[in-house]
């Protein structure tokens, strides 16, 4: 076999690759430039070397260390957090069931009190794995559900609670404020609590995550985050512009809609999805 | 990143500008930063390509090339055609012929189906149309209590689906329960579902053979990416939309998949989802998109 050599035609092909991954351009231009200027210099001139030159530059900016999971605080108190419909309740079922896999002791929090069966989404799940769920009624001051979620987790000596938080655009204030109040009562109910917040970002996102990231950082802490519907056709590749703008690493992927698909983040596969 | 296009051709013209007339080399400039603005509103790749393609005879007419503000008639020019694709005017529901008018809402997971359903319930019913909402998502946890729960809200009736029943029996029912009580429109929330998932994809094909529901509508996310193509084109294909309805749109993504939705399939965006409230559907307005999508 004779290899190709890069061409026009070549690069042409590699940016629809990446920029139909959705990674933002300017990431792209980023990540392009200094190895073009390499193939000026004579250098990467088969393709498969300057594809294999890219996809390390990639691993480079993905190769953020993920927090420890669950964190050492007892109990640890783990916010999940993002926009509408994005699958926070459904990765929350998902970490409950690996954590209980794993032996630890597991609460779910239903601070979610908006969404029309928001609780019972999360009960149903929770009677599944004989999780305990700390709920209160629908429309009830969700900081309330979370302190008191929190004390039933100190004083039942649980190990991880799971805290459901409702869906929210990032750009409405009261909402956010909201979060920012229910993290105030977390750490009122448990020393240092949240020790965790999990932003989740739907893969078939494109480039408003990185002001959904921008804003929910701006509320709490974003320590984590966890892509999910990864098992479609959307690579995702908006998260490898937002580890390298902010630096958050990611935990874990979701692959479907069971408790066993999620999955720790590989970034070799990651890359190895958006370039064949 | 997100600069305002508007101040992007404003400068770039500015630059040219300063060796005397434009040339054609230099509205090509200019047309690559509407690409880019397209390409950060998410507008798919192709699309982009082809609406710059078709954009670009205009683009070099005298219009731009002779005007003291290339920037603004390069700027109108691309906002009208943008306009031109995602279709002048808004087409409403189609609800003439006999009653019950099925209504079925099909798409990806989380994307505001069975919102929009109760949305869409408490539209009809302000036009004095007896609306029937039918949960037909036996999948995900509490899908049926949510929509039951919704219907109350808006003050409509529900189908009362068992979780142990199939789909296809539980739309059939509804049909001839719907029929019997002189319901007019029956509004069908499925579960949400993959556009790759075969199994799932055949049974929202069965569904709608069941039915030959009058509108088949895809509810999309506005925040989606790239492979709005994909999902609208493999949606298409199955089950022959009739129109859209783009959710989430009160916040601040730029909603090029609108553009990438309707260039693939053709069908008209009919509602736009603007809040978590059920009030809040608003029907489509092209121009407003068009501005949306170009970050004005
Ligand atoms: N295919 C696929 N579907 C998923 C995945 N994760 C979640 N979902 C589905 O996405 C939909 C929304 O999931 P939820 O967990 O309810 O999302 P949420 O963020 O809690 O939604 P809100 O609370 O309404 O904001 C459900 O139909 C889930 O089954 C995934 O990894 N892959
Ligand atoms: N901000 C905002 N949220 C919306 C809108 N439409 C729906 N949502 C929210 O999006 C989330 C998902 O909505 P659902 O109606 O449950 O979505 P679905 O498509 O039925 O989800 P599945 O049945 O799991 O596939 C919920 O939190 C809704 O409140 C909208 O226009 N704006
Ligand atoms: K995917
Ligand atoms: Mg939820
Ligand atoms: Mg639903």
């Amino acid at each position: 076999v004779i290899e190709r050599n890069v061409d026009e035609k070549f690069f042409e092909e590699l940016e629809e690759a990446l920029i139909t991954a959705d990674i933002n351009i300017d990431t792209i231009k980023r990540l392009l430039t200094p190895l073009r200027i390499r193939v000026s210099q004579g250098e990467l001139l088969k393709t498969s070397e300057f594809k294999e030159a890219l996809k390390a530059e990639m691993l480079k900016i993905l190769s953020l260390e993920p927090p420890a999971f669950p964190p050492e605080a007892r109990p640890a108190a783990i916010f999940v957090v993002g926009v509408n419909g994005v699958g926070k309740t459904t990765s929350i079922a998902k970490l409950g069931y690996r954590l209980k896999k794993s032996g630890f002791s597991v609460l779910f929090i239903a601070a979610d009190t908006f969404r029309a069966a928001a609780i019972e989404q999360l009960e149903n799940w929770g009677k599944r794995m004989e999780i305990p769920v700390i709920k209160q009624k629908l429309g009830a001051d969700p900081a309330s559900v979370v302190f008191e979620g929190l004390k039933a987790a100190t004083s039942r000596q649980i190990d991880v609670a799971l805290i459901d938080t409702a869906g929210r655009l990032h750009t409405k204030y009261n909402l956010m404020e909201e979060l920012k109040k229910m993290a105030r009562v977390a750490g009122k109910a448990v020393e240092g609590a949240p020790h965790q917040n999990i932003l989740v970002i739907d893969a078939t996102t494109g480039q408003n995550a990185v002001s959904q990231v921008k804003w929910f950082k701006e509320a709490l802490p974003i320590h984590t985050l966890i892509v999910t519907k990864m098992d479609g056709t959307a690579k995702g590749g908006i998260v490898l512009t937002l580890t390298h703008l902010f630096k958050i690493p990611i935990s874990f992927i979701g692959l479907g809609e069971k408790l066993e698909d999620l999955e720790p983040f590989d970034p070799k596969a990651f890359v190895e999805a958006i370039i064949p | 990143m997100f600069e305002n296009l508007s101040d992007r051709l404003e400068s770039t013209f500015k630059k040219l500008r300063g060796r005397g007339k434009l040339t054609p080399s230099d509205v090509e400039k200019g047309l690559r930063e509407v690409r880019l603005a397209l390409l950060e509103a998410d507008v798919n790749f192709r699309v982009v390509k082809d609406f710059i393609n078709r954009v670009k005879e205009r683009a070099l007419g005298a219009e731009v090339l002779e005007s003291l503000t290339p920037a603004q008639q390069l700027i109108k020019i691309v906002h009208e055609e943008l306009i031109h694709t995602l279709g002048e005017t808004a087409v409403p529901l189609n609800l003439s012929g006999p009653k019950p008018i099925p209504i079925l809402l099909v798409g990806l997971q989380g994307s505001g189906k069975t919102t929009t359903a109760a949305k869409l319930a408490r539209f009809l019913k302000k036009k004095n149309l007896k609306p029937f909402l039918v949960p037909a998502d036996v999948y995900r946890p509490a899908a049926i209590d949510q929509l039951k729960t919704l219907a109350r809200q808006v003050g409509v009736a529900c189908f009362d689906t068992q979780p142990d029943q199939k789909p296809v029996d539980i739309v059939k029912h509804a049909m001839a329960e719907a029929k019997a009580k002189g319901y007019d429109v029956v509004i069908i929330d499925t579960a949400g579902r993959l556009h790759i998932d075969e199994e799932m994809m055949n049974e929202v094909e069965e569904i709608k053979k069941a039915v030959e529901p009058r509108d088949v509508l895809l509810v999309a996310d506005a925040m989606t990416g790239q492979d709005a193509v994909n999902i609208a084109k493999s949606f298409h294909e199955k089950v022959g939309l009739t129109g859209v309805v783009l959710t989430k749109v009160e916040g601040d993504a730029r909603g090029g998949a609108a553009l990438s939705i309707r260039a693939v399939t053709g069908c008209p965006i009919k509602f736009l989802g603007v809040g978590e409230k059920l009030d809040a559907l608003e029907v489509f307005h092209p121009d407003r998109m068009a501005s949306r999508i170009l970050g004005m």
